[in-house]
């Protein structure tokens, strides 16, 4: 584990190349026109990214050990199909956690 | 496909209520802003703690834990690059792959570009270091159902979505650090962000070429899950972005005419 200077000179450079990642386009495009089929692909970034994110973890959760939990994928199950149905994310949040709670105590 | 119909409640997407659609001035839009991003506090909170906690266990001290939390602002990305520095990867390791993680931020970047780009050069400096999965994703689908948002207005709600979000950031990560152990495990707080993350896709699944995009993304992202640098979360990505785009497409030919 680095420490002092040289873990400074590491947040700072993850800052910054961060800060370049989320900037790039934004900063540097700015209003110049894109063309019609990257228009197309950007908007599914979310769709696409947000459960490509989520799915590993919802599958195999960290603190499992990476192994499937029932609990944790019945409450998964619940918040997506209450996002679908009612298009309420306080609602689904609150349901799915509701379900993990209940599946935790119950299944444990 | 649809079983509410949603072209016409703007706002209640993301949260019930708020079918205000005319008559808003702009600050109306930073507070539906603020509205909208409220849910996700729910997510930041424990996931900043989290952070604070594992920092601290692996030997930084708060000003360090701090300068991850206000300099990278990115959960994922400092959870990896604390994990990999204390399991003794070298430094530049630990850096590329941090920065891997956040590469969809580019992505996030480049799809915010067509409605925020003409802002000034400032405020789209913010917007980029406020940039996280919860701002983007909740102000990407606001633009797309209110077009007609002019860009100072759209500006505005952005900065509303990142404020009880972000600042909340920093405070929970600092007493993450400061209260450590405390937390106790029955909380079940590692599961906090991907409830949070599926609660906001099923808001996003609107059109046949929105499901097909997620459904692709996801067993792309499963199959590719051994990938290093957490690669397969971009190859998944752009498979769901390529997915999405070419059944747009199909739609639209189809709805034309059938033509091929």
């Amino acid at each position: 584990m680095i420490s002092g200077a040289d873990l400074w000179l590491f947040i700072a450079a993850l800052g910054l190349g961060t800060f370049g990642l989320r900037f790039v386009f934004l900063g540097l495009v700015g209003d110049r026109p894109m063309p019609a089929w990257l228009l197309r692909h950007l908007r599914y970034t979310a769709v696409a990214l947000i459960p490509a994110l989520t799915a590993p973890l919802t599958l195999w959760p960290a603190a499992t050990g990476g192994a499937p939990d029932p609990a944790r994928l019945i409450a998964a199950a619940v918040t997506l199909a209450t996002g679908y149905l009612t298009r309420n994310v306080i609602l689904a949040i609150a349901a799915g956690a509701g379900t993990l709670y209940a599946g935790l105590a119950l299944i444990g | 496909m649809h079983l509410l119909p949603v072209s016409d409640t703007p706002f209640a997407i993301l949260t019930s209520g708020a079918k205000f659609v005319s008559r808003q001035t702009t600050n109306s839009h930073y507070w539906q802003g603020v509205r909208d991003g409220a849910p996700f506090v729910l997510v930041i909170v424990p996931f900043a703690l989290l952070f604070g906690v594992v920092g601290t266990e692996a030997g930084l001290n708060i000003a360090e834990v701090m300068g991850f939390s206000v300099l990278v602002i990115a959960g994922a990305a400092q959870f990896t690059a604390v994990q990999l520095l204390s399991d003794g990867a070298p430094a530049l390791v630990a850096l590329v792959s941090a920065l891997a993680v956040n590469l969809r931020m580019a992505m996030y970047s480049a799809s915010l570009t067509p409605y925020l780009g003409p802002a000034p050069l400032w405020q789209r400096a913010f917007a980029a270091y406020f940039m996280v999965d919860q701002s983007y994703t909740v102000s990407f689908v606001a633009y797309e159902t209110n077009p007609r948002w002019s860009v100072p207005e759209r500006v505005r709600y952005y900065f509303g979505v990142v404020t009880p979000i972000c600042p909340l950031w920093y405070v929970f990560t600092y007493l993450g650090a400061v209260v450590g152990d405390a937390i106790p495990e029955a909380l079940a707080l590692d599961f906090a962000l991907p409830i949070t993350f599926l609660a906001m896709i099923g808001p996003m699944l609107r059109t046949p070429a929105h499901v097909a995009a997620a459904l692709v993304a996801v067993a792309v992202a499963l199959l590719a899950a051994g990938l290093p640098y957490n690669l397969g979360l971009l190859v998944a990505g752009l498979a769901g972005m390529m997915t999405g785009a070419q059944v747009e497409l199909m739609l639209a030919r189809h709805k034309a005419g059938g033509r091929p």
